[in-house]
């Protein structure tokens, strides 16, 4: 896979600088009708670390990702993303800090009425400040990153799932987020393209440094999150000697009933004593 | 069919105005914030008012026609028929022309507007668009209020005319009137009053249809079944809306213009 030239890891050293979390969740709560979905939840992610997030299905998994973006707002708690109090924030204020965090929806979410062209440059035609020449660069790099350089004309009911996906990657890191959140990336795809999506997962996270909270059912992809890493030389996804695993910056998070019960790497992970945790990575 | 508090009925509608009305508040206050989006507007317009064009033309044909034919018994049997003209000019502009241009508009685009919308949500479209930085209230709900309202004006206006004409046809064709005493008696009883009443009555049904058929789309919730509820409640309520509405509204202008 071509690596484009994206100045990613400046934004992201910035970052750094200042901050020392890209997420922080202090104490949040929330609840749909009578249906308390998260319950006083607290974790943070580092900068530059990603975080798998696993739960059975209605543990308030997604919600965690619309919540840091802050399309929904908690009942009580606090949540800081990139150094900025996000929990009180007005939805006008909230435009400019989404610019800086990337989202790709479980079902992708992409404009049905728009070409794939338009759907990656989306934030780019609407703030209008991108000139023409230098827009279209952009959108055929980030397609190109993501291999589908040919499908600028089509519309997403042209894809196949899997690509629809890889077009919603791109439409996330076109304006170089900081922070990416993957809400179920491989979702309903074949294993083959599954390790597509979770390749181009581990280059976003290792090429640029990129911190990322990703929501999944598949315990596999987040242990070949966390065994893998991507090698800018080769342009290859390799494995990772055993003894090196620990290194890459990759975490889990497990939810049940609404709190946190496991928040480490796979070394703590493998060696859990909890029952339910190791009969759910079982 | 679970059974609900009437408590929580109470509260639940009330809610549902009180979202209803930030909605229309936030999709107004949008005309006076940047991006406008004018090409939205544009488009919005087409889709609305062209599309609606031919719909529109015929409703208002046979309205006004099917007004001489059910009209000319009861005029004939005071020997009144020459006021046939008069009669269908009144009704069309004032009353008939704003209301059945509103009622077709809402049929054929609350619903697009509610389905549009309420597919937009639940494949998580509107949610993708605030996280990629863009309010959904100025992108997709101020430009089809304004187009709406832009539109609908002038459809009333074709409508009006159009009625005029059908009653025309049927005054000179089927009852054997003078084309040119119906043309002037029917241009002669309007004054300013009617023209007012008929040209402002489809600016507040444009409102209503556009806001409705978008409070709807954007409150949808439940997949597929959702958007079809949202769709048929777009129409029924804008409906029921402008004939509330209709009410009202000649009664203020009837007292306002003093020809009550």
């Amino acid at each position: 896979m071509a690596t484009p030239t994206l100045p990613l890891d400046r934004a992201t050293s910035a970052t750094q600088d200042r901050v020392r979390d890209a997420i922080v969740f202090e104490h949040v709560s929330i609840a749909f009708d009578d249906n308390r979905v998260l319950d006083d939840i607290s974790f943070h992610l580092p900068i530059g670390e990603s975080k798998a997030i696993f739960g059975i299905a209605g543990s308030g998994k997604s919600t965690i990702l619309k919540l840091a973006l802050g399309l929904i707002r908690p009942d009580s708690g606090r949540i800081v993303v990139l150094g900025q109090d996000i929990t009180e924030l007005k939805e006008e204020d909230l435009f400019d800090l989404r610019r800086r965090v990337g989202i790709v929806f479980q079902e992708s979410a992409l404009f049905d009425s728009l070409t794939v062209h338009d759907n990656v440059a989306f934030r780019l035609i609407e703030e209008g400040k991108t000139p023409e020449d230098e827009l279209e660069n952009r959108v055929r790099e980030v397609l190109r990153f993501v291999e589908l350089e040919h499908t600028l004309d089509l519309f997403p009911s042209e894809l196949s799932g899997g690509m629809r996906r890889r077009v919603a990657i791109a439409r996330a890191i076109i304006t170089q987020p900081e922070v990416i959140l993957y809400d179920s990336p491989t979702g309903g795809l074949d294993p083959v393209t599954s390790n597509t999506i979770i390749e181009l997962i581990v280059k976003q996270r290792d090429v640029y440094k990129t911190s990322s909270l990703m929501v999944t059912h598949r315990l596999q992809d987040a242990f070949t999150m966390a065994s893998h890493c991507f090698n800018p030389k080769t342009n290859q996804m390799e494995k990772l000697p055993p003894g090196a695993r620990g290194e890459v910056p990759m975490a889990f998070l497990l939810l049940r009933d609404g709190k946190i019960i496991f928040d480490g790497d796979i070394q703590e992970l493998a060696h859990t004593r909890d029952e339910y945790i190791r009969e759910y990575i079982s | 069919m679970e059974l609900i508090s009437p408590a929580d009925f109470a509260k639940e509608k009330i809610q549902a105005v009180q979202e209803y009305a930030l909605l229309a508040s936030r999709s107004l206050g949008n005309l006076f914030r940047r991006p406008l989006y004018v090409a939205d507007m544009l488009y919005q317009a087409d889709l609305i008012g062209v599309g609606s064009l031919s719909t529109i033309a015929l409703t208002g044909f046979f309205t006004g026609a099917a007004l001489a034919v059910n009209s000319a018994a009861t005029l004939g049997r005071f020997g009144s028929l020459s006021l046939i003209g008069q009669l269908v000019s009144i009704s069309m502009v004032r009353e008939l022309g704003p209301v059945l241009t509103g009622l077709m508009v809402a049929g054929r685009n609350a619903s697009g507007m509610a389905s549009e919308l309420g597919s937009m949500i639940v494949t998580e479209q509107i949610d993708a668009m605030r996280a990629l930085g863009t309010d959904p209230t100025k992108k997709l709900v101020t430009p089809r209020i304004v187009a709406t309202v832009f539109m609908l004006f002038f459809l009333t206006i074709i409508a009006d005319l159009l009625g005029l004409l059908g009653g025309g046809m049927v005054a000179a064709l089927m009852l054997g009137l003078d084309s040119h005493q119906y043309w002037t008696t029917a241009w002669q009883i309007l004054v300013f009053s009617d023209v007012f009443t008929g040209l402002l009555k489809p600016i507040f049904f444009g409102f209503i249809i556009a806001s409705v058929g978008c409070y709807y789309g954007m409150s949808a919730r439940g997949g597929t079944q959702g958007v079809g509820r949202a769709t048929t409640q777009a129409v029924v309520t804008s409906s029921l809306l402008i004939i509330v509405v209709d009410f009202f509204l000649a009664r203020a202008l009837a007292v306002w213009l003093g020809y009550s």
